[in-house]
């Protein structure tokens, strides 16, 4: 009797340890945004001297000033526009790719397929200068499009690998049927192909989405002008320019990241879903 | 029958492919062969040559000390990726697949700095690294010893590596996750009817059956850290201080675009993908991922 006490006791002791183990590191991942949103309520001059108490001289001013000097606003709307872009163009362009690399049988779809594998080695670094140069030639540098149409063919193939391991799954009777139906292949396309593969569409989305959003090399090389700044090419000047205005800094830091934690708030289901499914049949 | 007929197939593949065609291969190619040359500007001017140099921007390389920094700096990231990103969170991924409640805040709040843009991290790293004022000196003044330069030559590299795999852990956590809760629970029953113990259930159960699983986290790890540019880009801009800080993505982005030594740029370049190229090769050969054990 004793012992079967004892045992129960040590497996509730363990637990206790891994709940501990795991908070420790939830508190790292919660704490500095915790702590930045905390400062951006005080005066620069709090925040050098007690950043880890509540503040005591309530402030807005540090909001005021970022909403005034720096185009918030702006960077918002030009990044969602490059972002937005990118995941649209990118779901479409992959799904139509996995459609016909999936169903269709031809010669040449070996060769293709390996090249849309390979391209997922090509870092964005090898393939810049000489995108940089088309651009400049084309007249388009701190233009949108020359940030959003690099992005689409970067992420397109890691897009187009997951739906066609997703879309190779898929049983293709429901396809037949419709044909005898008499549905054409557009109609196929759009009325059975595309809700079908809505989960994994989900999956590109927002990975493309969130990676267009946070790629910072491609907005820094082709986005010169200022007012035409997304909100990372932003964030980047005010760290070289305002690095000393610790409370200006922490309020555009919050501003940056509220939305972002309301967006993951109400999507993190999908979100890790869809990595794992992504990770898992990629 | 329904896919015999080939124009679709056409109007289906041809704007994506073109696309990489155009924005992918084609640079890709065009960038190795401006390595070759003595390029003068991004754009050829009419009437302008580029005189063909060989491989004078290969042999630079080899005397180029801060190449040989920006080359150990990512190889010691990638070492630390795997170490630490995919070690930490298989850890965690562990403790957090043997408790019944509140796996899905763990995952939640895990993989939260994943979704936030690294440029905003590393503002908020600067806040803590910060000299006067900043978040750990206020920290050092308070148990009463002197403030310290976190970003000196000689801690820089290990202060912008802190955020760079804090970030990550819970990319790799989730995915490992996934694969722990595939394994059936009787496996584990069966072993604890045998007397092994929890600690032994891990290496002779969890680690045999999550291998897959953990072979594509460490590729991914190792590709990852190649493409580091910017939260050291944030924290430490170009490389401050001396150089020290490099990696080949930011070194490869101050030779073209502040230098404008665009065709050394170029050459660096080619040089990540070959790096990339070999380091995956030996990680396949080191832990096969396709061997069924």
């Amino acid at each position: 009797m004793s012992e079967v006490k004892k045992k129960k006791k040590k497996i509730k002791v363990s637990t206790i340890l891994i709940y501990i183990i795991l908070s420790l590191w939830g508190i790292t991942t919660i704490f500095p945004f915790v702590w930045v949103i905390n400062n951006s309520f005080k005066p620069s001059r709090e925040v050098v001297n007690s950043s880890f108490s509540l503040p005591i001289e309530f402030t807005m001013q540090n909001y005021v000033k970022a909403f005034d000097n720096l185009n918030i606003l702006e960077a918002y709307k030009n990044s969602f526009i490059i972002s937005g872009s990118v995941t649209i163009a990118v779901m479409i362009l992959a799904s139509m790719i996995a459609f016909a690399m999936t169903r269709y049988k031809f010669r040449g779809r070996e060769f293709i397929h390996s090249l849309i594998i390979a391209s997922l080695m090509f870092p964005v670094f090898s393939t810049i200068i000489p995108v940089f140069k088309m651009m400049s030639q084309a007249n388009l540098i701190s233009n949108p499009l020359s940030v959003i149409i690099p992005q689409i063919a970067g992420n397109l193939s890691f897009a187009s690998v997951i739906m066609m391991g997703y879309l190779r799954g898929l049983p293709i009777e429901m396809e037949e049927a419709a044909y005898m139906e008499g549905a054409n292949i557009r109609q196929v396309f759009t009325r059975i192909i595309v809700p079908l593969c809505k989960p994994s569409l989900a999956t590109v989305g927002i990975f493309c989405f969130l990676w267009s959003y946070n790629d910072l090399f491609t907005q820094l090389i082709m986005i010169r002008r200022r007012t035409k700044f997304p909100i990372c090419a932003l964030l980047n000047e005010i760290s070289s320019k305002y690095g000393i205005d610790y409370g200006l800094m922490a309020s555009s830091i919050t501003i940056i990241i509220i939305p972002v934690l309301i967006v993951y708030i109400c999507l993190q289901k999908n979100i890790i879903k869809g990595l794992t499914a992504g990770a898992v049949k990629g | 029958m329904l896919y015999k007929k080939k124009l679709p197939l056409f109007i289906f593949l041809v704007p994506g492919l073109l696309l990489m065609v155009l924005f992918l291969y084609k640079p890709f190619i065009e960038n190795i062969i401006n390595s070759f040359y003595d390029m003068t500007s991004v754009v050829k001017m009419p009437g302008q040559e580029w005189k063909f140099i060989g491989l004078e921007n290969y042999k630079r390389l080899f005397q180029d000390t801060k190449v040989r920094t920006a080359i150990l700096n990512s190889f010691k990231m990638m070492i630390l990726s795997v170490v630490f990103q995919v070690g930490i969170a298989f850890l965690l991924a562990v403790l957090v697949s043997r408790i019944n409640k509140g796996q899905h805040i763990f995952r939640t709040v895990y993989f939260f700095p994943i979704v936030i843009s690294a440029s905003a991290i590393g503002l908020l790293f600067k806040l803590f690294y910060n000299y006067n004022g900043g978040m750990l000196n206020q920290i050092m003044i308070a148990l009463g010893k002197e403030p310290i330069n976190w970003l000196s030559t000689s801690k820089a590299f290990s202060m912008i590596s802190i955020p760079i795999i804090w970030s990550y852990v819970g990319f790799y956590f989730v995915i490992i996750l996934t694969g722990l809760n595939a394994i059936s629970d009787e496996l584990y029953e069966a072993a604890s009817i045998d007397g092994c113990s929890n600690f032994k259930q891990v290496f002779y159960i969890t680690i045999p059956m999550v291998r897959g699983v953990m072979c594509s986290c460490i590729t991914l790890a190792v590709t990852g850290a190649l493409k580091v540019f910017d939260l050291p880009w944030v924290i430490v801009p170009k490389g401050a201080p001396q150089g020290v800080t490099h990696f080949l993505g930011t070194y490869m982005y101050e030779q073209t675009f502040t230098i404008s030594n665009i065709d050394y740029g170029s050459t660096i370049a080619f040089v990540i993908v070959i790096f990339g190229v070999i380091v995956s090769k030996i990680v396949s050969v080191l832990i096969k991922p396709d061997k069924n054990l």
